[in-house]
């Protein structure tokens, strides 16, 4: 099978190219990318005024399989993920049971190959059943495929365990990616500490509780060498960290999710629970520093903590709800909107922290579409302005913040090692 | 004019709503006084407590409140309902919605959560008190009881004293306050004052300086059950840095100045016995002023704008 995409301005940071060309993919791979490939093709997609990027890589999503699949399963996860131009997603192990053991990171995979239309890796936890009393079988999942290690949702709260834990990783070369939030410190909060908290009468989540945390993991990866990367960075004293943690010379890498970078806390207005997430939405101060680090390189990934719940969990008492909000399919129009129109990211650096950069954490062959490698490959019309409506999500979750907001940037086709997946609204 | 179908806080309250339930309470306050005036204007109106908190006097105030104006007052006993059975908040709403119910009367441990219960029922939903959120018809008999007294709010100084963070009394007390025009000084322990710093009020850990000038001090009650982690010492250190006695008050607030608290006192903590039972203190009245301002909130929802 062999598929040309013509006309398109093929944007691949990895190989520092950004022009208008054609591209032939040839069984999995990318054969060409040139001037008028003439080459005959089983099918040709004109990608005129259409921008054509190496396929998302999502390295925080919540597939909820197995244990919930009422919220969300590997196929339908799956399916927003192609709809959002993600062609690689690695799923977090807060599953029931977790992926703790090597055999449900196989199950994972089996579900995935049999159900998926996008790549997916599964994440080992750090601790049996999370619950951060003994280590997981951090080396059998690996060997497995795990692609990183995390506790998500939560931090080990034993230091020396953690410690272990990082040191301990090392031996397969994995990322230790670090939820971090002191529970001590937030004792029953809901959203964060600040202005907008004192009216709505909630209990606040402060930055610190974030902050200590972040302070703690960034000491113990210096200690114990361990590849560290941490998850949703929400608040100016973490990019702070980070920021000196680099001028100091550590290789660390840290995340930002779009609704962190997209709005702020004064977004909860109402008891409204889809404006409820963990991290909590922060201050308009904290948002800029977010958007600041993304600009000046200080946080090279962008995740989208893809966290499906049903309407019921929603639709209840603000404190009672879920935390967590879906992602995947509004998450490149929110970069191409906030990020880029907002003058803080190129279309090129946008593509590089959400493909090129989330390989280079996992240390897979992706996030690039050079010729040889393997047609992960998505099309998007970067002018397509609409209005995010959660009705048409392909997740099961409609728990989003944006409904009505105004963005632009469609995806049209995905395509997962040249094979069509996703075009013009439908998973194929 | 009040049109509103709820009535969830005083955060969102016109001061022309707050003025309009002050000066109809003013007549229903007569029907509380006297027996033979009371009315059967609600005759036709069915009234539900949901009380997923405990309460003796707002619960009891409501019901009375509605009984006086010849409405039907039910309670629904929440400890041996199916709220028991895991039903959920939205739920139980709806069903209560369908017995052809006009108003619910609702207390909430969770913030925001008569909110949620008002956006899915027909019926109009008073909130009897939401977390650490608001507790709108404690502030408004408050406030009857401060007009009562002062007869207007402008340059009126007034000092909440106690445990601020997690009272929703103070919370309404603030915005109520700010609408009407009083300054209102917020005191406490550091540990408990968070949650002002933003709302337009001056908080301060020093009790004499809180009271000094004041035209009304407010005692709120230390409440034990809200804590996850005590963040003072003790009672008796409580006592003796943030207890009010006779002296402090003679010494610095106003000579008429009005004790009040929304009840219970926990006697010899915030205020001594002597300041709860002196000719200063209005802690009763504010009880009976209560019931009036329940009816006048009932009243003014049913007639849905008619303000005489």
């Amino acid at each position: 099978m062999k598929i040309l995409i013509k006309n398109g301005r093929i944007i691949n940071p990895a190989a520092g190219f950004d022009k208008v060309a054609d591209l032939l993919i040839s069984g999995k791979k990318v054969e060409k990318i040139g001037k008028n490939i003439s080459e005959a093709a089983d099918k040709t997609i004109d990608a005129k005024g259409r921008i054509v990027i190496p396929g998302l890589i999502d390295v925080h999503v919540h597939l909820r399989e197995p244990g919930f699949e009422y919220k969300e399963t590997i196929e339908s996860g799956s399916h927003a993920a192609a709809a959002g131009g993600f062609t690689t997603i690695c799923c977090m192990p807060n599953t029931k049971p977790v992926i703790d053991s090597e055999i449900m990171v196989e199950y994972i995979k089996l579900k995935a190959k049999r159900e998926a239309v996008v790549n997916v890796l599964p994440i080992g936890a750090i601790t049996k059943g999370q619950n951060g009393e003994e280590l997981a079988e951090i080396g059998k999942m690996a060997k497995a495929g795990a692609c990183a290690i995390s506790e998500d949702g939560k931090s080990v709260e034993n230091s020396g365990l953690l410690k272990t834990a990082m040191n301990y990783s090392k031996m397969f070369s994995i990322p230790v990616l670090s939820h971090c939030e002191d529970k001590s410190l937030v004792s029953g909060g809901c959203m964060n500490a600040g202005e907008q908290c004192q009216i709505m009468g909630l209990k606040g989540i402060s930055n610190d509780s974030e902050d200590v945390i972040v302070a703690r993991d960034i000491i113990l990866a210096k200690s114990t060498g361990a590849k560290l990367h941490l998850c949703h960075v929400s608040t100016k004293g973490a990019i702070d960290l980070i920021k000196d943690a680099k001028a100091r010379g550590q290789e660390i890498s840290a995340e930002i999710t779009p609704h962190h970078f997209t709005l702020d806390d004064t977004a909860v207005n109402s008891y409204n629970a889809n404006t409820k997430m963990n991290p909590p939405l922060r201050s308009k101060e904290d948002v800029e520093a977010v958007r600041q680090a993304l600009k000046d390189g200080t946080v090279d990934i962008i995740a989208t903590d893809h966290a499906p719940h049903s309407s019921d969990e929603k639709n209840c008492e603000y404190e009672n709800a879920a935390f967590g909000i879906v992602g995947l399919e509004t998450a490149l129009s929110l970069g191409l909107t906030v990020l880029v129109d907002g003058g803080y990211l190129t279309e090129s650096q946008l593509i590089e922290k959400m493909s090129v950069n989330p390989a280079k954490l996992l240390g897979i062959q992706k996030g690039n579409i050079s010729e040889g490698f393997e047609a992960d490959i998505t099309i998007v019309d970067p002018n397509a302005e609409y209005l995010i409506d959660s009705s048409t999500f392909l997740s099961k979750g409609k728990n989003t913040a944006f409904n009505g907001y105004k963005v632009r940037g469609k995806v049209e086709t995905t395509i997962v090692g040249g094979k069509i997946v996703y075009e013009k609204g439908k998973i194929k | 004019m009040f049109t509103r179908k709820d009535v969830l806080g005083l955060r969102d309250m016109s001061r022309e709503e707050i003025l309009s339930i002050l000066d109809t309470a003013c007549e229903m306050k007569k029907k509380v006084n006297d027996p033979c005036l009371r009315s059967d204007e609600l005759k036709n109106t069915s009234i539900v407590t949901l009380f997923y908190e405990n309460s003796t006097r707002t619960k009891t105030s409501f019901s009375l409140a509605g009984k006086y104006l010849g409405a039907t007052v039910q309670d629904l006993g929440i400890a041996s309902s199916s709220v028991k059975k895991g039903e959920s908040l939205i739920d139980t709403g709806r069903t209560i919605d369908q017995m052809g119910v006009d108003v619910m009367v609702m207390r909430h441990s969770l913030t925001g959560a008569p909110h949620v219960l008002a956006a899915n029922v027909k019926a109009h939903v008073i909130n009897a008190g939401d977390g650490a959120n608001e507790h709108p018809t404690q502030a408004l008999l408050d406030l009857y009881t401060i007009r009562d007294y002062k007869k207007s709010f402008d340059g009126l100084k007034v000092a909440i004293i106690g445990d601020i963070s997690h009272s929703r009394v103070a919370r309404s007390n603030v915005f109520g306050l700010g609408k009407l025009g009083a300054e209102v000084v917020l005191a406490g322990p550091s540990t408990m004052l968070g949650g002002f710093g933003k709302l337009g009020v001056h908080t301060t850990t020093d009790v004499k300086e809180a009271i000094n000038g004041a035209d009304v001090i407010m005692g709120l009650r230390i409440q034990f059950e809200r804590f996850k982690t005590m963040s003072f010492p003790g009672l008796e250190e409580y006592r003796q840095l943030f207890g009010l006695n006779s002296e402090m008050i003679k010494k610095y607030a106003k000579k008429d100045v009005l004790i009040m608290h929304p009840g219970p006192v926990n006697r010899g903590i915030e205020f001594s016995t002597e300041v709860v039972d002196s000719g200063n203190s209005v802690i009763n009245i504010q009880v009976k002023n209560g019931v009036a301002v329940r009816m006048a909130v009932l009243k003014l929802l049913m007639e849905g704008g008619h303000v005489k």
